[in-house]
């Protein structure tokens, strides 16, 4: 079967435009969030897209839009396409889509009347708008669908892409995940739920975690056919070497206390990339920073990995960035190449103080080097959604 | 009573650069298509053609405006 290669990144991210800004900055240990949240401040969409592209998308497709034409770029697909447009995917995840259009809409249906509903409302709002504006953008005319699994989303459709390349359904997708739920209806609704976290301060594994901190932003990536890639000459950034996707069939909301379904799907992963545990230098993990999913989370590790769960560094990008829902597994496969790439384990960042049985190699605070031997490392990215959705990525670095 | 002309060219004047038409580009001769005003943004046309002057452009009335002048003078005789 083909090696899947990433040939291109974008990301739009609380800690900048770029996806370069989102690794160097969290590696210095800056953080994203604002108040109890963690907004993309600096994204400003008319800087980036024409007045009619800006009108026609939601923000969580704006958010993929940016992404995707870094991650194009980066490709070197921004001359000529090096493929049959028919073969090339657009497969792009959302765990809501576009909420703030819906929740404009009905205000206007509430305040003003039917006959003042925005036309434009459903084509905005749609889960699926993100790959096809981006397909329409770049005339991409093979397979496009969006993936709606929560915060799993991005890491199944990374996954999804992966396999419509080995299966020969297309030669390059590109694939990744875009969020823009700081609205005022998803802020009540997660608080609600006591998911969201009261102080504002996400330290995904401490002792004195309190929920989630709701992010936004977008990452995509452009996954090649390997051969085709080097055959055209493109950089190489990393591998997709494995995918393993499961489900809790257990609990609208909270993740299986024994990370089962978690544990299920880092095997499945490992195996789809012929890996033992031992194989893993590094886990990115979904480490959202809730009560519950770092406890299950570390438990599923401990289940899956064996031994080599304490020795393997586990960080969360979460603790730079908060929670980018249906963007975060994307963005974090994107800071997980980085971090293969820099031979480095990014910091979970504000871990200070140690919970009875969350004993794993969190690198609290700063980064620390990874094995300097020269091979290509490897890791897994971890992204667990509500409903039970576990997706689970092994990249290998460059 | 029919509404005049020029306030129903005004109306369209001023909506059509929400839409990214530029101001200048603007005349009643100058057609949709090379405005790249497409189906989307007249059905938010219509909605604020039907709110100012309550005329409502549905369906084939959308397909048969080609042009600026064509949006004006249908409002106007559909008002009268």
């Amino acid at each position: 079967m083909s090696r899947v290669v990433v040939t291109g990144v974008g990301a739009v991210t609380p800690l900048g435009i770029g996806a370069r800004s989102l690794f160097d900055r969290w590696m210095a240990g800056e953080t994203g969030m604002v108040g109890l949240e963690a907004p993309c401040s600096d994204f400003e969409p008319t800087a980036h897209l024409s007045k009619k592209e800006v009108r026609r998308a939601d923000r969580f497709t704006q958010l993929a839009l940016v992404a995707g034409d870094e991650a194009i770029a980066s490709a070197g697909w921004d001359g000529e396409l090096p493929y049959d447009p028919a073969r090339i995917g657009t497969v792009v995840g959302t765990g809501i889509g576009g909420l703030g259009t819906m929740e404009h809409g009905h205000d206007m249906l509430r305040d003003e009347g039917p006959g003042k509903v925005p036309p434009l409302s459903v084509p905005l709002m749609m889960g699926n708008a993100a790959p096809g504006v981006l397909a329409m953008r770049n005339g991409f005319r093979g397979p496009s669908f969006g993936v709606v699994s929560a915060c799993a989303a991005a890491g199944h459709a990374i996954g999804t892409a992966m396999r419509m390349i080995q299966h020969g359904e297309a030669d390059a997708v590109l694939t990744g995940g875009a969020e823009a739920a700081l609205t005022p209806l998803s802020r009540a609704a997660f608080a609600a739920l006591d998911a969201t976290s009261p102080t504002g301060i996400s330290r995904p594994f401490d002792r004195r975690r309190d929920g989630f901190v709701m992010g936004e932003g977008a990452g995509i990536l452009i996954l090649e056919d390997e051969e085709k890639a080097l055959a055209r000459g493109a950089t190489i950034l990393g591998v997709v070497r494995g995918y393993g996707a499961t489900s809790d069939a257990h609990h609208l909301t909270a993740p299986e206390v024994e990370g089962r379904g978690a544990a299920a799907a880092i095997r499945v992963a490992l195996a789809d990339a012929d890996l033992e545990p031992e194989g893993l230098d590094y886990v990115n993990a979904h480490g959202t920073s809730t009560p519950l999913n770092d406890r299950a989370e570390t438990v599923a590790l401990k289940n899956a990995l064996g031994d080599h769960a304490k020795r393997v560094p586990v960080s969360s990008t979460k603790s730079a960035i908060g929670h980018l829902l249906g963007a975060a597994g994307a963005v974090e496969a994107i800071a997980t190449l980085y971090a293969l790439q820099e031979r480095v384990a990014p910091p979970t960042l504000g871990f200070e103080e140690a919970e009875e049985d969350l004993d794993l190699d969190y690198v609290p605070g700063r980064a620390k080097p990874l094995a300097a031997d020269g091979r290509p490392l490897i890791a897994m990215s971890n992204s667990f959604g509500f409903g039970g959705h576990n997706a689970v990525l092994v990249l290998e670095g460059a | 009573m029919s509404v005049a002309p020029d306030s129903v060219e005004k109306v369209v004047r001023e909506a059509l650069p929400q839409f990214g038409v530029e101001p200048d580009d603007i005349t009643r001769e100058a057609t949709f298509e090379d405005l790249d005003v497409d189906s989307l943004d007249l059905a938010e046309l219509s909605q604020i053609i039907e709110e100012e002057f309550g005329v409502a452009l549905k369906g084939e009335d959308v397909a048969r405006i080609k042009t600026v002048g064509d949006a004006v003078d249908l409002v106007v005789s559909r008002s009268a």
